[in-house]
């Protein structure tokens, strides 16, 4: 790969997500090629603000465990670290916490000890409130400002990780190294670059296999080795029956990156307009020409947090009539509600409701195209929104009567439209908002982040 | 006039993080030479399908993989109140009818 002196290194990425799904015979087919350490990520922000603003985790905790078990076994069997970044998907305290306790009864239950290391990079919305006064925090397009009031308004706050705590924790003796939230491709990056791999492959190789299987052929045949060295690096399924080409490994840097060519990490920018992309056999793809320029470091912030509540009601309509006039029916509907609402609570404003008709507009909330058939049904939905959860079923409630019963035309007989649920409103929660999108600056990669360890099996 | 989804293999659309949505254009060899430059993908054209400002559109070429690719900010944050489409996974249906 990179001349016989160069030292590689190799790094088993089993899934692009912890809890999405593990397959044990890929790991061990892995394994059989010497890896010198297995990461993953196990969150993102991809799944929406609710996850950070609560701290609690996508994936199910079975799920996540019966991932982890296999990894953690792998890695007691290779005697190789675990690397999983971004635990329990927003990285926040609490998920990190979570995922830990998960590690410790699976090495409870399957008698392994290894040394854990915690990485968390929770931050405290005061502390960032002060850095933004100091002026070391800047806003992110399209975010214009970064007022400190930002910051306080979030109930949870995480600074995306570097690699750089990756390999302290390594340093300090971990065999398992959990992380909070972490970019998906430091996770990766971290045992190359602390073993002296170029920057440009360990970064371009960590964002090449940061979802696992999805830069292969069969997207969803388990996961990927990277060889990682000097002037290049490797990517291949783990998977016999699987394969990279070219095309399916270069055709990654699109998937949700905003630029396909350059991406901003804490310590600069990994830069691949000049990699070549080379099958080296049928299943293998060879990198090179990755660049890596280093900038000031900075760590990325996210912060989420609960803003108002909403109350939903379901109406289905199949009366044929309607649905051939259906613009004019919603037309009318609107205005109905609107009506209704300024005569019972005057207080609410029209942004109050907003309807959705599944099966015609409701997705995009455009106009139908001219030409657009007639749908068989449709499943109209109402959403309340309000500043607490009893006001906005009381929106709900007062809309009630006019989804159930409102006529095309005044003068035909009363209908009534399918409600599927008794109380017909639903109580959906807390709508969840993110609220940062900016950077900040640090002095050093470990200054925001808190390394503690555990010894599971200790007793 | 050929439309955007007569002339490509498959248009995709996805967030890319909670402010971003990125729109990844697949032709063939032939379709991406007559079309990447085109006038029919104008940023102000690709503006107008994605019902932003020209402003806020960044279009990229990438020839080693005859992609276009589009990129512009979210009307709101992912999840919010406002929300219809939590990964923008159905955005690129704004697309498809586009004349080129």
């Amino acid at each position: 790969m990179s001349g016989e002196n160069q030292p590689i290194t190799n790094v088993l990425v089993p899934t692009g997500a912890l809890g999405a799904g593990v397959r044990r015979e890929h790991v061990w087919a892995g394994l059989v090629a010497g890896p010198h350490a297995i990461a993953c990520d196990a969150g993102s922000t991809d799944s929406g603000p609710a996850y950070l603003a609560t701290g609690k985790p996508k994936y199910s905790r079975a799920a996540v465990k019966a991932d982890l078990t296999i990894l953690m076994q792998a890695q007691a069997q290779a005697r190789i670290p675990l690397l999983i970044g971004s635990c329990g998907t927003s990285g926040a305290d609490t998920a990190l916490d979570w995922t830990c306790e998960i590690a410790l009864e699976i090495a409870a239950e399957h008698g392994l000890s290894p040394k854990i290391a915690l990485l968390r990079s929770e931050q405290d919305p005061e502390v960032l409130a002060a850095k933004a006064r100091a002026g070391k925090i800047r806003p992110l397009a399209p975010h214009t400002e970064a007022s400190p009031e930002l910051f306080l308004g979030c109930d949870h706050v995480v600074a995306l990780m570097g690699p750089e705590p990756y390999i302290a924790a390594l340093e300090a003796g971990a065999d398992i190294v959990l992380g909070g939230r972490t970019t998906d491709t430091a996770v990766l990056a971290a045992l190359p670059l602390s073993r002296g791999a170029g920057a440009g492959p360990a970064w371009h190789a960590g964002k090449i296999a940061e979802c696992g299987g999805l830069c292969t052929r069969r997207t969803r045949d388990g996961g990927v080795m990277i060889k990682v060295g000097q002037d290049s690096f490797d990517v291949e399924p783990l998977s016999a029956a699987n394969a990279c080409d070219p095309y399916t490994v270069s055709s990654h840097m699109l998937y949700e990156n905003a630029d396909p060519f350059l991406l901003t990490e804490p310590g600069g920018v990994l830069d691949v307009r000049e990699a070549v992309y080379e099958a080296l056999d049928a299943r293998t793809v060879r990198v090179r020409g990755s660049r890596f320029v280093p900038a000031p470091y900075t760590m990325k912030l996210e912060g989420a947090g609960g803003g108002p509540f909403q109350t939903v009601i379901l109406v289905g309509i199949q009366d044929p009539e309607v649905l051939a006039e259906l613009p004019r029916f919603l037309d009318q509907m609107e205005t109905a509600l609107r009506r209704r609402l300024a005569e019972a609570m005057p207080q609410v404003g029209p942004e109050a409701v907003s309807l959705r008709p599944y099966g015609w507009n409701a997705v995009l909330g455009d106009a139908p195209p001219p030409g657009t058939p007639t749908p068989r049904e449709i499943g109209l939905l109402l959403v309340a929104t309000a500043a607490d959860q009893a006001t906005a079923t009381q929106i709900a409630k007062t809309c009630n009567p006019i989804l159930f019963h409102m006529p095309l035309d005044p003068e035909t007989e009363l209908p009534s439209y399918a409600f599927p649920f008794s109380p017909a409103e639903i109580e959906r929660g807390q709508v969840y908002e993110f609220k940062l999108n900016h950077v900040v600056e640090v002095d050093d990669p470990l200054e925001l982040v808190r390394m503690s360890f555990v010894q599971a099996g200790a007793r | 006039m050929p439309q955007l989804k007569d002339v490509c293999r498959f248009i995709r659309s996805k967030n890319a993080g909670p402010y971003w949505i990125t729109v990844d254009l697949y032709f063939d060899a032939a379709n991406y030479a007559a079309y990447a430059e085109a006038p029919g993908l104008s940023i102000e054209a690709l503006a107008r399908a994605a019902a932003v400002a020209p402003g806020e559109v960044r279009k990229f070429v990438v020839p080693d993989l005859h992609v276009v690719k589009v990129t512009y900010p979210r009307p709101s944050p992912q999840g919010g109140v406002l929300e219809r489409d939590l990964h923008g996974g159905q955005q690129f249906v704004r697309f498809q009818a586009l004349e080129v």
